[in-house]
């Protein structure tokens, strides 16, 4: 027989453990909005200190007003919200059509084209980047003002490479196999084609994979660095993690690399925070079916 | 008119022949049933015949129409699966008119065909639920109502009715059968249950390792078994076996014994025997009745089971076989009694020992 103060106290350790493990995770994120406050000088002073975490001193958002003077935060944002917003939809509709061939249609080749797609989630992108590279430079591009050559300095190159990849195809595969096949044999002896079956029976029951596929996807391509640094030259077209490189030119000013790291981190947490639900569910679903 | 025919139909997965070359000819407007035990391939055939699987070799036609290449919506089919695969995410009313809007047809169209079915099917208070608000036999109900807004000239069954529970699946073998009636449909109907295949059937395809065994009426098929396998899969408790020897051959009538039962002439129907061939004699429970003294087969009492209305006898005969009498009263037997058992010779079935 457990008495009910044991079972309140495994209860409070629980939450201890847990609450510690948290902390441990919220730490970098307390510091960096912290830090963003504070002027140059204190932040290093307190870096040593538990003051680190505190808003404490001399705190005001001059940080978040000079970050605004150095570089052209806006611009950044929305060019990676754009591309990132973009690549993720396109990914989720390429990707999950992709999937739903690989597992509901029968088709000659089928295994050895999904096993070579799979090969592809060893290749590191640094290995692909240069040949990416040189083809970038000499595709063709049919725009408003007729054909030209080259897709460097857009969006486009920074989209288009990215939208289908075998890990979001992957995951697709996996989530439709444990659908149960007689929803789609259903389907189809009621009279669905393909596209409607796709459109009206695997989608629709989807949410989880795609908050995740979206999730992951949404990460890699706001993470994007060495590439749109290769195929950007122009401050235009360039994504919030070039944008970094702004900050350690000439004079390092740490409180406005972390004014403007709390500012890009912002959409990243809204994000996550609105598929998180989903997400959540997603990964406790494959967990009990692996 | 649906009339559906099987020429030699095959199916193989590599070297694997899973449907052996199968002929069936289902008349229009007919229930029929393919019965089996698991593996036999009974649900591919049905499967076969939905455009589900491909087709190895042979033909099968529908509304005197070739549908080997045809996709399954062109077949003019309707499927009723075993897990009822209605659509989660859509409710009962969305369900049941799948098949309306994947054709295309007017919102007026569709909502009378949905009551006509929701009445017809008695399900009109569940039709703004969800699949996961109802219970097994209405979602049953649910891909049943699929099936029929569409008018199709041919239903197709998977074992419609082994996830529910007893009651309920004689509830709904009735409505099936009434349901026959009334559309007056082409059905075809997979399952492993005899009793649903005696009850439902106009027409029962017996199956084994992808063959046809027997095809016939459920009375054909009950009083004439074509063969040991027919023999035991119909009827229950299964029927009886007895090693015999055959000791005399008159015309269709051969006489046969065993050591524990007396010389008797049994017809040999269409199978053809000699003198002193061993042959299998086949006894329903049901056909035995206790025999005033001696009787034509005595044994000892093994164990009795007593079901009210009849009691189940296990004997254990004179040669040491066993064997079962379903007697239509409740009586109480001590184990080791001594009982002798008659029948009627012309119930009795004569076939090759295998």
């Amino acid at each position: 027989m457990i008495s009910a103060d044991t079972q309140g106290l495994r209860l409070a350790t629980r939450y201890a453990v847990l609450v510690l493990i948290a902390l441990i995770f919220v730490f970098p994120l307390v510091f960096m909005v912290m830090s963003s406050l504070k002027p140059d000088q204190q932040l290093l002073q307190d870096s040593g200190s538990l003051r680190a975490f505190l808003p404490v001193g001399d705190i005001s958002l001059d940080n978040y007003a000079a970050a605004f003077q150095r570089a052209p935060v806006w611009t950044f944002v929305f060019n990676s919200v754009l591309i990132t917003g973009v690549t993720v939809v396109l990914s989720l509709v390429v990707c999950s059509a992709a999937g739903f061939a690989f597992v509901f249609v029968r088709w000659k080749g089928r295994e050895t084209l999904l096993a070579i797609l799979l090969a592809t989630l060893i290749l590191p992108f640094e290995t692909i980047a240069i040949p990416l590279l040189l083809m970038a430079a000499n595709l063709p591009w049919l725009g408003l003002d007729g054909i030209s050559w080259g897709w460097m300095n857009s969006y486009r190159i920074q989209i288009v490479p990215f939208i289908a990849d075998g890990l979001t195809v992957f995951l697709f595969v996996q989530y439709f196999k444990d659908l149960p096949g007689e929803l789609i044999e259903a389907a189809r002896v009621e009279g669905a084609s393909w596209a409607q079956i796709y459109r009206k029976v695997v989608m629709p029951l989807s949410g989880p994979i795609l908050a995740t596929a979206a999730i992951l996807k949404f990460l890699v391509m706001y993470n994007q660095y060495l590439w749109p640094l290769m195929v950007t030259q122009e401050e235009g077209y360039r994504p919030v993690m070039v944008g970094l490189q702004y900050f350690f030119q000439l004079n390092v000013a740490w409180g406005e690399v972390m004014a403007y790291l709390s500012l890009i981190t912002v959409p990243v947490l809204a994000f996550y925070l609105y598929l998180q639900k989903s997400f959540i569910a997603s990964i406790a679903s494959t967990g009990v079916k692996g | 008119m649906a009339r559906i025919q099987l020429k030699d139909l095959r199916k193989s997965y590599g070297n694997a022949h899973v449907i052996k070359g199968v002929d069936i000819d289902i008349e229009d407007g007919e229930f029929c049933v393919f019965v089996g035990p698991s593996g036999c391939g009974k649900s591919t055939l049905l499967r076969m015949i939905a455009g589900l699987e491909d087709i190895t070799s042979g033909s099968l036609t529908i509304a005197e129409r070739r549908v080997n290449d045809l996709p399954p919506a062109q077949r003019g089919v309707a499927m009723v699966f075993q897990s009822y695969a209605i659509f989660p995410h859509m409710t009962v009313r969305e369900n049941v008119a799948f098949g309306l809007t994947i054709a295309g047809a007017s919102k007026a169209e569709k909502a009378a065909k949905v009551a006509e079915a929701a009445r017809i099917l008695q399900m009109e208070h569940l039709l703004d639920r969800r699949p996961s608000q109802l219970s097994g036999g209405q979602r049953q109900r649910v891909a049943i109502g699929r099936a029929i807004v569409r008018q199709p000239k041919v239903f197709l069954f998977d074992e419609p009715l082994s996830n529910l529970d007893a009651a309920l699946r004689m509830d709904m073998r009735m409505e099936i059968g009434k349901l026959h009636k009334a559309l007056g449909a082409t059905m075809i109907y997979v399952t492993h249950d005899q009793v649903e295949a005696m009850t439902l059937a106009d027409k029962i395809v017996v199956l084994k390792d992808g063959q046809v065994m027997q095809i016939g009426t459920p009375m054909e098929l009950y009083q004439n078994p074509a063969n040991l396998f027919v023999a035991g899969f119909l009827g229950a408790p299964s029927m009886n076996f007895l090693k015999v020897t055959v000791q005399a051959v008159n015309g269709n009538t051969a006489l046969v014994s065993n050591a524990a039962l007396d010389p008797v002439e049994v017809s040999t129907r269409s199978a053809s025997f000699k003198a002193g061939d061993a042959a299998i004699l086949g006894l329903r429970p049901q056909y035995l009745s206790i025999a005033e003294a001696p009787g034509r087969l005595q044994g000892t009492v093994a164990l009795t089971e007593r079901l009210g209305a009849e009691t189940m006898v296990e004997v254990k005969l004179k040669d040491d076989s066993s064997l079962i009498a379903a007697l239509p009263q409740d009586v109480v037997f001590p184990v080791g009694a001594q009982v002798a058992f008659d029948f009627a010779a012309d119930k009795a079935h004569l076939f090759a020992a295998p």
